[in-house]
């Protein structure tokens, strides 16, 4: 019999089906990526097409926009757009960096604390909680002032700034992981494999994680917006770091040279904007994601619903003349 | 309440496989602490269908659990043909689980939705003891004992099978492992009637062709009633009544159990007809 | 014998979207009667179409669930059941609660934890009558609470103080707290003990007595329950109804193989259960996207013949017990060997 595969009306939700089927992409989400690309290309691609360097000294203190330098120069002369792309590139890496480390270790320890669970859990939460309570602001500053003093020079670098911001920035993403891994952990499926005698990383890493993805790759991408932010604001007050270029490093200076006094809109505006697209376009990203994962937000196309709702109208009609035909005799 | 009814003629006989030996299970609440299982000692013979069976709270999966050694015991023993193995670890509880198994209540829970029934087969006997036979030999014969084909089962994903189905599979997965001791935690209670005499029908056969013994948790007496040889009745963590089943069912001597058995539905008549007259 | 009937349901029709774009029928052209004051329990496998249809007839049904034809009498009025069309909500709107009240599967789990249970009765009369007082609206609930015998401080208590069995029973008043013509209920009982089941079943018996609802549709899997609580029983297989009449009839005298094969799998603590094997429908619930030709059941039958797959049996009246089978047609007046249903 083929009828195996019976589905159940009373429960139409199928509650799984094969990963990639079940995904929903939505023109929110379309419309992020194309933003996120955009950025991408501009920061990679764009300086080969350039004509100047973003270390090639080609005007004066705040030239203004000319048909060549079509954004001036900045402080020290530097063409802005050159330096923009090598900015947003730095900025880019530290998020991607900053935003891996933290949500790595994140999902790390909140997925031990909600598995194993008992003391363990209540330990590890308990120095999230400390993290956590610990102003981030004031520890970043800390650690970044500590690093300029070392001699280690990766560290100064936009690196040593990602190691910090990923390192300090993990304990919400852990908070949150660990209430959804203990709700993951009371399922039957749980207890089957440990039957099964699969051993604890296993379980994690099979019967746990996957459960999880979706709202890992949710929070890395708030992760990375998060880092990207946090890595101008310590940069704009001047903790960042040192000769590299970056969004917030640009800010600074263009604030260090009254940029807004002399009405230099150029120096600061064109940071500013590509630090709120890229932002904009990672909390945009991250939100449609909760569509693409979650079937129940599920919109559909319009066009075949529209279809579907001309099909059922015309089932209707078809009925109602088949009962009239009926009755009829 | 120990041992107090005789054992049936002929069981007597049969080894203790498995037992409880004054076991309480004490949960942390807001505010103090919930005794979910109060010292209950009972013992489970050789090749016998035993059914735990109480309402919501008697503490009867709770026991279950407790036997499989998925959850800690805060008191007591657990022994496994005579040995302690309360506090085993590691490949010693590994290899416990080689000869207890389980089916739990959830046909679908019970799932990684995320894995083809096959790999799901497959993982079960990584630490097994084929004795021969290959991987595929042995669950092409657990899947047979049960009903199935290989082809019904082994490459779909859980969503893809029925209730019924997915409840057959999980009792194959039990049985790939060559099991002594299955533990059937309310494993036909999620599923349709007539799904449910046909899955009590193939842990009857299993009972009968491979001696398995089986430990059977329901609230529904009526299914006890069915298929189990002896049945231990639950309420707020303590066993009041154990015995054979028809000493149990048809004799009750608990208050309790007389209240259970009074209450259950049946196709007798009409509530209304009996407040009318 | 003719009663007076409270609500007739015709042709209702009722369609789930599918994932690929096909609809899957999981309420096929099916009618069904309440008489006044009687219980009728709706009875079937997970999967046919029994609480579709009581979502259907209830208003209540929202996509991907569409309801695309069939009309209600009820108490005087015509009520169009469809769901398509702008207008189809509004229109339901004044129904529901009122002549048609539903009690959904679960609902007590979704009783919120944070709110007193006064606060509940209130908000779920303010849905339907936004000016009565919060006085009167209290009133009246400690007064039916104290007609049915329960205790009237529930309703100062929050849903976790409450046992599940007192908290089916809360659901269950509030529901009719505005006297609705017909209850329907989605597996009241399921979830809860037996003893629970009992206390639950005679509230419901006291409350049509007391003519707080004047009929009620009961929907379960579980037959004992229902030839308990019933007057009338619906059997439905794969969104059709195959067997309808008084509920001592179709328990004692079942006319349809499925209804036979599902109460001989009932397995309640007698010494005949003791004793039997049954042996269990064999295969499966079809596929409601490509359901069996002829009679739905004829693949998982015992008494099939050639014409079962031909042709769909009409309904044959026996006195008002309603049977669609070829078998019956063939046997008239006999009731199902059971014997074919055990080894």
């Amino acid at each position: 019999m083929s009828d195996t595969l019976a589905p159940a009306p009373d429960q139409p939700k199928a509650a799984g089906r094969s990963a990639l089927r079940s995904l929903n992409f939505t023109p929110r989400f379309w419309v992020s990526i194309v933003l996120i690309v955009l950025v991408a290309l501009f920061a990679f691609v764009g300086d080969m097409l350039y004509p100047y360097g973003s270390n090639q000294r080609v005007g004066s203190l705040f030239d203004e926009p000319t048909p060549q330098h079509i954004l001036g120069t900045d402080n020290f002369g530097y063409d802005v757009v050159a330096l923009l792309m090598a900015s947003t590139r730095n900025s880019l890496y530290n998020g991607l960096l900053a935003g891996t480390i933290a949500t790595f270790l994140g999902v790390f320890i909140g997925i031990l604390a909600g598995y194993i669970g008992g003391w363990f859990e209540e330990f590890l939460m308990g120095v999230t909680n400390i993290v956590l309570a610990i102003p981030a602001i004031v520890v970043l500053i800390l650690i970044s002032v500590s690093i300029q003093g070392t001699n280690l020079q990766f560290l100064k670098g936009i690196i040593g700034m990602s190691l910090v911001i990923g390192f300090t920035s993990w304990p919400w993403t852990a908070r949150s992981v660990r209430a959804q891994a203990s709700s993951v952990a009371t399922r039957e499926h749980i207890d089957v494999a440990k039957l099964s005698g699969a051993r604890t990383f296993g379980i994690l890493l099979r019967d746990v994680l996957p459960y999880l993805a979706s709202y890992v790759v949710m929070a890395w991408v708030l992760q990375v917006a998060s880092a990207i932010l946090a890595e101008s604001t310590l940069s704009m007050l001047g903790l960042g770091p040192s000769g590299t270029a970056s969004l917030g490093v640009e800010l600074h200076w263009a604030l260090a040279f009254n940029a807004v006094a002399n009405r230099a809109w150029w120096a600061f505006l064109p940071p500013t904007a590509v630090l709120t697209i890229i932002s904009f376009a990672l909390l945009y990203l991250q939100s449609s994601l909760d569509e693409v994962f979650n079937p129940r937000l599920r919109r559909g196309k319009k066009k075949n619903l529209a279809k579907a709702a001309e099909r059922r109208a015309e089932a209707a009609r078809r009925l109602a003349a088949e009962i009239e035909a009926e009755v009829a005799p | 309440m120990t041992e107090t009814a005789p054992a049936p003629a002929g069981a007597a006989a049969a080894p203790v496989v498995l037992a409880a030996d004054h076991v309480t299970k004490q949960f942390r609440v807001a505010g103090g602490k919930l005794t979910a299982v109060d010292d209950v000692s009972v013992e489970f013979r050789e090749g016998q269908v035993l059914a735990v069976v109480g309402e919501s709270g008697s503490g009867k999966s709770t026991l279950a659990r407790m036997l499989l050694r998925l959850l800690p015991v805060t008191s007591g023993a657990v022994l496994y043909r005579g040995r302690d193995i309360t506090r085993i670890k590691g490949a010693d509880l590994r290899r416990y689980w080689h000869d207890v198994q389980a089916v739990f209540q959830d046909p679908f829970a019970s799932f990684n939705q995320f894995f083809t029934v096959g790999h799901m087969l497959r993982r079960s006997l990584q630490t097994a003891d084929l004795g021969g036979e290959t991987a595929e030999q042995r669950i092409e014969r657990c899947l047979g004992y049960v009903g199935l084909k290989p082809e019904d089962a082994v490459y779909k994903y859980p969503h893809q099978l029925s209730g019924g189905q997915r409840q057959r599979v999980m009792i194959t997965r039990a049985l790939l492992v060559d099991p002594k001791v299955l533990v059937a935690d309310e494993a036909t209670s999620m599923l349709d009637a007539s799904l449910r005499v046909s899955v009590l029908n193939v842990l009857q056969d299993l009972r009968r062709d491979l001696g398995l013994t089986v430990l059977f948790i329901t609230h529904d007496i009526g299914q006890a009633c069915y298929f189990a040889d002896q049945v231990v009745v639950m309420e707020h963590g303590q066993v009041v009544e154990h015995g054979p089943t028809d000493d149990v069912i048809f004799n009750p001597q608990h208050s309790y159990t007389k209240r259970l058995l009074a209450d259950v539905p049946n196709l007798k008549g009409s509530l209304k007809s009996q407040r009318l007259g | 014998m003719s009663e007076k009937i409270l609500m007739r349901a015709t042709n209702v029709t009722a369609v789930y979207a599918g994932e690929e774009g096909a609809d899957v029928p999981a309420v096929d052209n099916v009618t069904l009667e309440v008489p006044e004051g009687e219980i009728l329990g709706l009875a079937g496998e997970s999967g046919c179409g029994k609480s579709t249809l009581g979502n259907a007839l209830a208003m209540i049904a929202n996509p991907p669930l569409y309801v695309l034809g069939g009309q209600m009498e009820i108490d005087g009025q015509s009520i169009g059941l469809t769901t398509l069309g702008k207008s189809a909500n509004a229109r339901h709107r004044p129904y529901r609660g009122q002549v048609v009240s539903m009690l959904p599967q679960g609902a007590m789990n979704a009783i919120s934890p944070t709110l007193r249970i006064r606060r509940l009765v209130c908000d779920v009369v303010h849905a339907h009558h936004k000016d009565m007082p919060r006085s009167e609206i209290l009133d009246r609930a400690s007064d039916r609470l104290d007609m049915l015998g329960m205790p009237k401080r529930v309703l100062d208590q929050y849903a976790h103080q409450l046992s599940g069995g007192m908290k089916q029973r809360m659901v269950t008043v509030i529901s009719t707290l505005l006297d609705p013509h017909l209850l329907i209920a989605d597996e009241p009982t399921s979830a809860l003990d037996v003893s629970s089941q009992k206390q639950l079943i005679e509230m419901l018996l006291a409350m049509v007595e007391a003519k707080i609802m004047r009929g009620v549709i009961f929907i379960t899997h579980d037959l004992p329950v229902l030839s308990m609580v019933t007057d009338r029983l619906a059997i439905m297989y794969a969104g059709k109804i195959v067997e309808t009449g008084r509920t001592e009839d179709l328990v004692h005298q079942a006319r349809h193989p499925y209804t036979s094969a599902l109460l001989a799998a009932v397995l309640d603590p007698t010494e005949a259960t003791r004793t039997k094997h049954v042996l269990g429908i064999p295969g499966a619930p079809p596929n409601l996207g490509h359901p069996p030709t002829g009679c739905r059941f004829h693949p998982r039958c015992a008494f099939v013949k050639p014409r079962c797959s031909a042709a769909e049996p009409a309904f044959r009246d026996e006195d008002g017990h309603l049977v669609a089978c070829w078998w019956a047609e063939a046997n008239p007046g006999v009731t199902v060997p059971v014997e074919v249903n055990l080894a």
